[in-house]
C-alpha cells in the first residue's frame, strides 16, 4: 500500500482533474425537522456541493449498482418467434468520491453474493467495474455501530482512502489509477509525524463510539432464541413496510416480472429490488406463505444477515451503517433488536 | 488527465458462452413445445424440446434438478424436470395452472416458443443408491419431481434391490401419470397408491400416505441398504420424515425436494432463501441432515 499527504487546499484540484467523469459523491438535499443537514450521494456538479464532512446519508449508494429498477433484457415478438436482448444498462464510468468504510464494506460483502464464482451477476458486475472509489474517514453518529461489526475501517475495495489530519489529508493508494490522479496534484511523502497522528485521528474515532452490539456467539443465540417470545414483540410493532431494506447497503434481494409493450411487438422483463418483510416475499403460486406473519419475516432478516451469512463467508452481511434503525417508522433499530434477542434490556 | 477507461462486459473478448460467465446469466435457450397431454383438470404435461441441436444435445441434466422455464413478457417460473436424464434437451415439464405464467401456458397451443434456462441446483444421489433398496414417497404434486429418478432407476434397473414407490392423493381424479402405472409395476416396482377420499370410481386403499408407509417400516430394517426420496406438501414431510426416523432410516439417506417461490434460481434474488440457505443453490434436493438445520424448512 502507498501512502501520501497532501494539504486539503489541493483538493479542489483533485476534484478538477477527477472531473472529465462523472462524480457521484455526498450532497446536501434539505434539512430535518431540527434543521440538521439531510445528505444522500448524487451526482456532484460543482465542487463546493461535495460535502466530505458529511455525518451520513440517509440511502446508501446502492442505487447506483443495484437500481431499485432496472430493465434486464429486451424481447422482440415475432408471429411465432422472439428474440432476447440484454442490455447491463451502464455506459460509463463513475467516481465515487467521499464514501465512508461502511458503505465500501457493503460492497465488498455484496460482492461475495453478486460476483460469487457460480452465476456472477453481470448487471451488478458491469457497475462494480466501472467504478472508482474515494474513501473518506468519518465520525461516528450516535447510531453507527459498525465498529462491533467489523466494518469500521475498509481494507480494500477502495482507490484511494483519505483521514484527515487537521488541514491535510492522509492518503492510502490502492490502484494504479489512483497514483497517477494523485500524482497530478502536490502531496508528499508521510513522515513518522504524519503515521503517528494517523494513528491518533483512528484511536479517537474508536473512542468515539457510542452504540455497540455484542456479536459473541451470535449465530449460536439466534439458534437458540429462534422461537423466543421477543420476536413476536417486535413484529407487532414492525409495518412491514420495507424501509430498512430500501436504505441497507445490503439488502440485494428482487422480484422479476415483465410486461408486454402495448404495440405487442416487444416485451420487457424488470428487476425490482424488494424487501424479505414484504407480506408476499415468501408466497407462492397457489397462495401457500411460508412466511405470512410479521414476526417471522423481521426474523428472517435477522437471521439472513447476522447467522445465514455468517455461516456462509465468516462475516455478517449487516454494516452497523445504522441507517435502518434511523429509518424506520416503528423505530427498530438492530441494536435493540439483537440484545432483546440476548435477554439484555437497553 | 485522461478519463477513466470503460469496462464493457457486453465486448466480445469479455463473452464466453460457458455456464458461470458473466453473459451467460440472463443466458436462455430457446425451447418449443411439441406436445401437451391434459393429465387431470388443472395438471398438464408439456414435452418440450429445444430448438439448437448442439444445445440439445448438450443440455444433460441430474434427477431432482429444476429449469426456468420463460414466457416472454408473461413471466419465467421454476419447474422440476419430469423425464429421463437420457433425454437431453427432450425434457417434460408437469405444471399445475395456478399461477399467472402457469395459466397462460395452460392455453398456449403447441409449438410456442419458450425460453429454458438451467438446469439449476441439487440432485438425489441416484448413483450412490445402487445396490440399495429406494423407497420413493410422493403426496400430490410430489409425484412430478419423483419421475425422474423413477426413469433413471427404471433405466438400470437391475442396479438397484427393492423399489418401492407410496404415492398419496387427495381424489383418484388428482392422480398423476395413471398411464404409467402398469409399466412401472413391469419393471419389478411396488407402487402402492392411497387417496384420501375415495369416490365411487375408486377401489384402491383410502387414507393418508402414512397408512401405507406405516406397513412398509414394518416389513424390513430401513436402518441398513435403504435410501428414501420424499417429496409433497409441508405437511407431509413432517410426518413422513418422522416415520422414517422411528424406523431407525439415517437422517443422510432420507432426501427430500423443497418447493419455494424462486426468481432467479442462481442464487440471487433470495426469494427461495430459508435461513441463508439458497433453495436453487443448495436444494431443491437436501437430505434430511441438512433440512434438520434449516429452520422452518418443512
Amino acid at each position: 500500500m502507498i501512502f501520501r499527504v497532501f494539504d486539503k487546499d489541493q483538493l479542489q484540484r483533485l476534484y478538477d482533474v477527477l472531473a472529465v467523469n462523472h462524480i457521484v459523491g455526498p450532497v446536501c438535499k434539505g434539512v430535518n425537522q431540527n434543521s440538521a443537514p439531510l445528505y444522500d450521494f448524487d451526482f456532484v456538479k460543482t465542487f463546493s456541493e461535495l460535502k466530505l464532512d458529511y455525518s451520513s446519508t440517509i440511502h446508501s449508494l446502492k442505487r447506483f449498482v443495484l437500481p431499485p429498477r432496472e430493465t434486464l433484457c429486451t424481447f422482440e415478438l415475432g408471429d411465432d418467434n422472439w428474440r432476447k436482448r440484454l442490455d447491463f444498462n451502464v455506459h460509463e464510468p463513475i467516481v465515487f468520491f467521499g464514501l465512508h468504510a461502511c458503505d465500501i464494506n457493503g460492497l465488498n460483502k455484496l460482492d461475495k453474493v453478486l460476483n460469487s464464482v457460480v452465476y456472477p451477476d453481470p448487471y451488478y458486475v458491469a457497475k462494480r467495474k466501472n467504478m472508482f472509489i474515494i474513501g473518506v474517514n468519518c465520525s461516528p453518529q450516535p447510531f453507527c455501530f459498525c465498529r462491533s461489526m467489523g466494518s469500521d475501517s475498509a481494507l480494500h475495495g477502495f482507490d484511494m482512502f483519505f483521514t484527515s489530519l487537521g488541514d491535510e489529508y492522509f492518503v492510502e493508494i490502492l490502484s494504479a489509477t489512483a497514483f497517477e490522479y494523485i500524482s497530478a496534484i502536490k502531496s508528499r511523502e508521510p513522515n513518522e509525524r504524519d503515521h503517528a497522528r494517523f494513528k491518533e485521528a483512528s484511536e479517537e474515532k474508536i473512542n468515539n463510539f457510542t452504540c455497540h452490539v455484542d456479536t459473541t456467539d451470535l449465530t449460536k443465540i439466534l439458534d437458540l432464541e429462534f422461537q423466543a417470545e421477543v420476536w413476536k414483540t417486535w413484529g407487532e410493532r414492525c409495518l412491514s413496510c420495507g424501509t430498512c431494506a430500501s436504505v441497507c447497503p445490503t439488502c440485494y434481494c428482487y422480484g422479476i416480472h415483465e410486461n408486454v409493450n402495448l404495440d405487442l411487438q416487444g416485451a420487457e422483463k424488470i428487476k425490482q429490488l424488494y424487501s424479505c418483510n414484504l407480506i408476499d416475499f415468501a408466497q407462492v403460486a397457489g397462495g401457500h406463505n411460508f412466511r405470512p406473519e410479521s414476526h417471522v419475516r423481521l426474523k428472517y432478516r435477522y437471521y439472513h444477515k447476522h447467522r445465514g451469512f455468517v455461516e456462509a463467508f465468516e462475516e455478517s452481511l449487516c454494516v452497523g451503517c445504522g441507517r435502518c434503525g434511523e429509518s424506520c417508522l416503528a423505530g427498530i433499530t438492530v441494536p435493540e433488536v439483537i440484545a432483546s434477542v440476548r435477554g439484555l434490556e437497553r | 488527465m485522461d478519463k477513466l477507461p470503460f469496462v464493457d462486459l457486453m465486448a466480445e473478448k469479455n463473452r464466453y458462452h460457458r455456464r458461470g460467465d458473466l453473459s451467460a446469466f440472463e443466458y436462455t435457450c430457446q425451447a418449443e413445445i411439441t406436445n401437451v397431454y391434459s393429465l387431470t383438470e388443472t395438471e398438464k404435461l408439456y414435452q418440450i424440446q429445444l430448438i439448437d441441436r448442439e444445445e440439445r444435445r448438450r443440455f444433460t441434466f441430474k434427477p431432482g434438478q429444476f429449469v426456468m422455464l420463460e414466457l416472454p413478457g408473461i413471466g419465467e417460473a421454476p419447474f422440476s424436470i419430469s423425464s429421463s436424464p437420457a433425454r437431453h434437451g427432450n425434457i417434460e415439464l408437469c405444471i399445475r395452472a395456478v399461477g399467472n405464467l402457469t395459466k397462460f401456458l395452460a392455453r398456449v397451443p403447441r409449438g410456442t416458443r419458450v425460453g429454458i434456462s438451467g438446469p439449476f441446483g441439487t440432485s438425489f444421489p441416484v448413483k450412490e443408491m445402487r445396490g440399495s433398496d429406494v423407497l420413493l414417497i410422493g403426496g400430490g404434486l410430489g409425484l412430478i419431481p419423483l419421475r425422474a429418478p423413477i426413469f433413471a432407476i427404471l433405466e438400470n434397473r437391475s442396479a438397484y434391490k427393492d423399489i418401492d414407490i407410496i404415492y398419496g392423493a387427495r381424489k383418484s381424479s388428482e392422480l398423476l401419470f395413471t398411464y404409467q402405472y402398469d409399466m412401472w409395476r413391469q419393471f419389478d416396482i411396488n407402487l402402492d397408491i392411497i387417496v384420501e377420499q375415495a369416490d365411487e370410481d375408486w377401489d384402491g386403499a383410502e387414507g393418508l400416505i402414512t397408512r401405507i408407509l406405516e406397513k412398509r417400516c414394518a416389513a424390513s430394517d430401513l436402518s441398513k441398504n435403504t435410501y428414501a426420496i420424499v417429496c409433497g406438501p409441508p405437511i407431509m414431510f413432517r410426518f413422513v420424515c418422522d416415520m422414517l426416523i422411528k424406523a431407525h432410516l439415517p437422517v443422510r439417506r432420507i432426501f427430500v425436494s423443497l418447493e419455494r417461490r424462486m426468481h432467479c434460481g442462481r442464487g440471487k434474488c433470495c426469494r427461495c432463501n430459508i435461513g441463508s440457505t439458497y433453495t436453487c443453490l443448495e436444494g431443491p434436493v437436501f437430505d434430511y441432515w441438512s433440512v434438520m438445520n434449516l429452520k422452518e424448512a418443512i
